[in-house]
């Protein structure tokens, strides 16, 4: 009956949908996040040890709490801090005084608040980018440490060193549990909306390996934008990050070919794109412009991406409209990679002629050194102009720089071809 | 990650019991639990269904009859279904034991939606079901 491996399920399902709800109730209830996060996990690990021997309660969250409760008073006592509302709680819990039963600590009208909150204490910006991203999967997504570890590949004692450092971190800051105000939201968004866009780019790119936990995070970050974009929903940059991410992740079924090998954009079957994760990002797309706020560096990547995907082919996208969002997003988040994609825009709309000067400048910048990506863009202008000499000697050194094989592959073909052509 | 489907059931009996709560109320709650499954990110599509009369067809002669209903003590009625994209059943099942439904013979029933990658991809009709899905965003 007590199956361990479902029971084991069990416990997941039960932290995943509860543990926000658990962990901001513990924290109002102490005023520590750290310490509610401390109890929380103490209290799961209680729960994989006794539900498979005695079952799972008919309250599985009830009792989870309860648990963590009696260990954060525990935690009040054994510290005998002078601290006078722990004192309080802990005189409480001696007189067989509930300090506040379980259940009540549940307040359905605070759990989309503490959910909030969590999502703004795990991005705080004291903390370090891989922390913020640890820290929100576990206490927002609700993924265990395993779990996080295994999708980025690292050692589970890592993600679980990382954990601890970040909450050593808050609470040396002083970072109090509790709903940012609105004033002091729009000061912090960035960073919320920064590790969601993070999360999601781990998942879209460690995926290419077959990865399907990896995978995953891609789903994890449209889930936590979709989050952010129900609790807080004044923000038009979180439309257009949950648009990046639906867009994105809609050419995923069609971006690895039959032996593994990455597909390019333009060689995808574009029948295989998820149509439904198409319409659900033009929808949120359309919402952030709404606003009339113009687009933000995310919302304009959607809107690149969305003429992608409004495209039937290579040949019938609105290459100039492509030209123009890029030199928008060129001027509120300026990156050599921003001018590159601008310059592969400029030469699909105007030829590579309009092209070359941009590429040509980022040469003489010295940007992008060690990556393989301004020398195939230009090697590959240098063919359509024809000037081969400069464009072998690009592709040669695309070919150097690349750490895939199969690109390494592409380069070497074009090479060939050059060679042949003569 | 997986769909599962939540098909609420119910009896007269069920109904009897749900006849004295206003409905701003069963709105309420009601809203609240599909306000917590759309916060975590969970709810891919719910409906309910009319509660009025329906039809039954039924193929047991040829040609087949029909008739008003289902009606009675003893019919369950089928009143309506939630879809969600969770990690497994467990998930699911957690989360049905969280929906605001109570009384005797109120059951929701929890079944795996199966995906197109399952059938045979060679299959015509299982190509043309493939194209209608993507060309409506129903993959």
């Amino acid at each position: 009956m007590n199956d361990p491996e479902s029971v084991r399920r069990t416990v997941e399902a039960v932290w995943r949908i509860d543990s926000a709800r658990m962990v901001g109730a513990l924290a109002r209830y102490t005023g520590d996040f750290a310490l509610a996060e401390d109890v929380a996990q103490e209290a799961l690990a209680e729960a994989l040890v006794s539900w498979p021997r005695d079952g799972v309660p008919a309250t599985p969250a009830g009792w989870l709490l309860a648990v963590a409760r009696r260990r954060a008073i525990d935690s009040f006592r054994r510290n005998n801090t002078r601290d006078e509302k722990y004192a309080q709680l802990a005189r409480d819990a001696t007189a067989g005084v509930p300090a506040g039963a379980p259940d009540d600590l549940l307040d359905p009208d605070r759990v989309g608040d503490d959910r909030l909150a969590l999502l703004f204490i795990a991005c705080h910006p004291v903390l370090s980018k891989e922390s913020q991203i640890a820290l929100t999967l576990r206490v927002v997504a609700g993924l265990g440490s395993d779990q996080i570890a295994r999708a980025f590949l690292v050692p589970v004692p890592t993600i679980q060193a990382r954990i601890t450092r970040a909450k050593k971190t808050l609470s040396a800051a002083g970072v109090r549990y509790g709903l940012p105000s609105a004033a002091e939201r729009d000061e912090r968004v960035s960073s919320v909306l920064n590790v969601i866009y993070l999360i999601f780019t781990e998942g879209a790119n460690a995926s290419i390996g077959d990865d399907l936990l990896a995978a995953d995070l891609a789903i994890e970050a449209i889930r936590l934008a979709n989050v952010m974009a129900h609790l807080d929903p004044d923000r038009p940059e979180t439309y257009g990050l949950l648009a990046l991410c639906e867009l994105t992740a809609a050419r995923f079924p069609a971006r690895i070919g039959p032996d593994g090998e990455p597909v390019l954009l333009a060689e995808q079957d574009r029948r295989r794109w998820d149509r439904s994760a198409i319409r659900r990002g033009m929808a949120a797309l359309a919402k952030a412009e709404s606003f009339g706020q113009g687009l933000g560096p995310y919302g304009l990547q959607a809107a690149i991406a969305a003429c992608h995907a409004a495209a039937r082919s290579v040949e019938e996208t609105d290459w100039d409209r492509i030209v123009i969002l890029y030199e928008a997003l060129g001027r509120i988040a300026p990156s050599p990679i921003v001018e590159l994609n601008r310059a592969v825009a400029m030469s699909m709309a105007y030829g590579p002629q309009q092209a070359l000067p941009i590429v040509d400048d980022l040469v003489a910048r010295d940007v992008l050194r060690g990556s393989q990506l301004l020398p195939s863009v230009r090697g590959e202008l240098l063919i359509r102009v024809g000037r081969r000499d400069e464009a072998r000697q690009e592709l040669e050194l695309a070919a150097r720089l690349t750490a895939n094989s199969r690109e390494r592959g592409v380069f070497e073909r074009k090479i060939e071809r050059l060679a042949d052509d003569q | 990650m997986a769909k599962y489907m939540l098909i609420m059931r119910s009896t007269d009996e069920t109904s009897k019991m749900y006849e004295g709560v206003p409905f701003e109320e069963i709105l309420e709650t009601m809203g609240r639990y599909n306000d917590d499954l759309i916060n975590a990110g969970v709810l891919l599509a719910a409906e309910g269904l009319d509660q009025g009369p329906g039809v039954v067809v039924d193929y047991e002669v040829e040609p087949p009859v029909v008739t008003d209903g289902p009606y009675g003590e003893t019919k369950e009625l089928f009143g309506g279904f939630w879809i969600l994209s969770v990690a497994s059943q467990e998930e699911a099942v957690e989360w049905a034991k969280r929906a605001p439904l109570a009384g005797p013979g109120s059951k929701v029933e929890i079944r795996r939606v199966a995906e197109i990658d399952e059938f045979p991809q060679d299959n015509e009709w299982i190509k043309r079901e493939r194209a209608w899905r993507e060309a409506h965003g129903q993959l």
